[in-house]
């Protein structure tokens, strides 16, 4: 195809300026790109991990203007402006985020591939239970709770981490840490 | 994955007049089966119109108790909205035994409606398949068939829907809004998606260029008394192998009213019609339901590897009913 007839919108790239643990970053990226790889190839935050690239293990989870989102199926163009905070954003200087002391206490995972993932679904499910947004493991859907939000249990928890899978089988002592989480927030 | 360009349009029309010049065009939403596609080579293609800054994301009240749902609204924010819960469990429910939290505050309503069969051979390019290669072949017929379609399939598709939501909006009789260049159309959602018969390429009716804008559900009375059951291999994060959206009225031990649609069985939720007529007037017990199943499941035409589908509707209608009579009479 001569240039004449490449079109502007096919053109295969884009200028974006993403916005992540605070910072602004110009860049130019291939429209392919996923935000996983973008976030790990250029701009060196290897936090966040890639399992499965289909959406299918949560290892890659990252924080999308406040909520839990897959980062291997968002397309790096399509989030440009958005507020992104990966693991690597969350504590404060050398002070930890709650939900990450709560799995260090807890002793939350093995080898630890899924951890960032894990750890950043943590902290959009219990915002999603303080806007008291019910789950698959809540009784009746149209109970509405009070301020606090829904005091998550163990079976809620296991529902609503059921997007993050580890290979080590660490489930058991991630449950009281997010349980702890929340209780912490709430202190 | 082939390159292709991206365009944001600022508003509606705009993108409906960039997605009819371009035929090679696919509307971009949460991405979470477009992408997914895209990366296994299944869908190829030359432009992305990105729908999501389109202000297509609100729920509003509709006359008679109706709610109106934007295309664009995520499926956590419906599942999570109070009047939803309220007045349509069975579609909060259906949206929550679907994917996992971070999918589902990606999925928007829109992409919902459209993600294509969960069928092995539509996702492996090296296989033949109808729905992806139209004229190759179905490999399912003589291959793995487990997940696959007992009702209403055809010699060339076997495939299921696979999606949760639209089996709740199935039962409650819902609306598919969209937009095309000669503007917006409503289309009953029995009439949104097919049966595959000789042309399993098209999962939906939708025409080309059309932008669905939102979904319109009617007020019910029924719809307050109603749930979402799905029966699958694990409890959490799997697709259905057989799912039921149910809703029920009764009035001392006899049905006045019922809705019923069945997932995870047919190329479409499958509004369960017949059995919906057998069973009013007729007194919630097991022997009436389950001859009212029986009457929906009589054409069933299940593979081998499929057949424990149908004992798996009949007893999961049934325990359905019986549990939404049970609350009722609380
Ligand atoms: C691991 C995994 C597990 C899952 N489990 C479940 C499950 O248990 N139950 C379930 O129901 N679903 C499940 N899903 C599927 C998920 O619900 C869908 O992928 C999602 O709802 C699609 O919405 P989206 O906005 O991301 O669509 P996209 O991926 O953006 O788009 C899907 C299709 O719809 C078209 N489209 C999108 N919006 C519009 C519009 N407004 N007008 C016209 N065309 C449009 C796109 O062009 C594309 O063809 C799962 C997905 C994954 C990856
Ligand atoms: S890498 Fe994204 S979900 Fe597995
Ligand atoms: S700790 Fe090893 S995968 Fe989870």
């Amino acid at each position: 195809m001569s240039p004449s007839e490449v079109r502007p919108n096919s053109a295969p790239s884009s200028s974006i300026a993403l916005s992540v643990n605070g910072r602004e970053r110009a860049l130019e990226v291939d429209n392919r790109a996923s935000l996983l790889d973008t976030l790990r190839e250029r701009l060196d935050l290897t936090g966040t991990k890639k399992g499965c690239d289909h959406g299918q293990c949560g290892a890659c989870t990252v924080l999308v203007a406040g909520r839990r989102v897959n980062s291997c199926l968002t397309l790096a163009v399509a989030v440009e402006g958005d507020e992104i905070v990966t693991v690597e954003g969350l504590s404060d200087g050398d002070r930890l985020h709650p939900v990450q002391q709560a799995f260090l206490e807890r002793d939350g995972f093995q080898c630890g591939y899924c951890t960032p993932g894990q750890i950043c679904s943590t902290v959009g499910l219990l915002a999603e239970a303080k806007k008291g947004w019910p789950s698959h493991a809540t009784a009746d859907v149209s109970h509405v709770c009070g301020p606090e939000g829904v005091t998550l249990d163990e079976n809620e928890v296991r529902e609503r981490l059921s997007g993050n899978l580890c290979r080590c089988g660490a489930y058991a002592n991630m449950v009281p840490a997010v349980l702890d989480a929340q209780a912490a927030e709430r202190r | 994955m082939k390159p292709f360009g991206y365009e944001r349009p600022v508003d509606l029309a705009a993108a409906v007049t960039l997605l009819a010049e371009r035929p090679d065009a696919r509307v971009l939403a949460g991405g979470t089966n477009l992408v997914d596609l895209m990366r296994l080579g299944v869908e190829r293609p030359g432009l992305l119109i990105d729908v999501n800054r389109l202000g297509m994301d609100g729920i509003e009240p509709m006359a008679g108790g109706g709610i109106r749902i934007g295309a664009g609204v995520r499926n956590s924010d419906l599942a999570g909205d109070i009047g939803v819960r309220t007045a349509f469990p069975l579609l909060a429910e259906a949206v929550l035994a679907g994917a996992s939290g971070q999918l589902r505050n990606m999925a928007s309503v829109g992409g919902n409606l459209l993600q294509r069969t969960r069928c092995l051979y539509f996702a492996d390019t090296s296989k033949p398949c109808n729905k992806r290669e139209p004229g190759s072949g179905c490999s399912a017929l003589a291959g793995s068939s487990r997940e696959l379609a007992v009702l209403g399939a055809s010699e060339s598709c076997i495939a299921t829907f696979p999606g949760d939501m639209a089996v709740a909006l199935s039962a409650l009789g819902a609306r598919v809004e969209f937009q095309t260049e000669r503007g917006e159309h409503v289309v009953d959602i029995d009439d949104f998606y097919r049966d595959p018969g000789d042309h399993p390429e098209l999962d939906t009716t939708l025409p080309p260029g059309a932008i669905i804008t939102a979904v319109h559900v009617p007020g019910l009375p029924v719809s307050a008394r109603s749930t979402y059951r799905k029966a699958r291999d694990r409890r959490s994060f799997a697709f259905g192998l057989v799912t039921v959206a149910a809703a029920l009225e009764v009035d001392d031990g006899i049905v006045q009213g019922v809705r019923l649609a069945l997932g995870g069985v047919a190329h479409r939720p499958w509004r369960a019609r017949r059995a919906e007529a057998e069973l009013v007037g007729r007194p919630v017990a097991v022997a009436a339901i389950e001859r009212a199943i029986d009457a929906e499941l009589s054409e069933a035409r299940p593979t081998p590897e499929n057949a424990f589908k149908v004992p798996l509707v009949r007893r999961l209608v049934t325990g359905t009913l019986l549990r939404l009579a049970a609350e009722d009479g609380r």
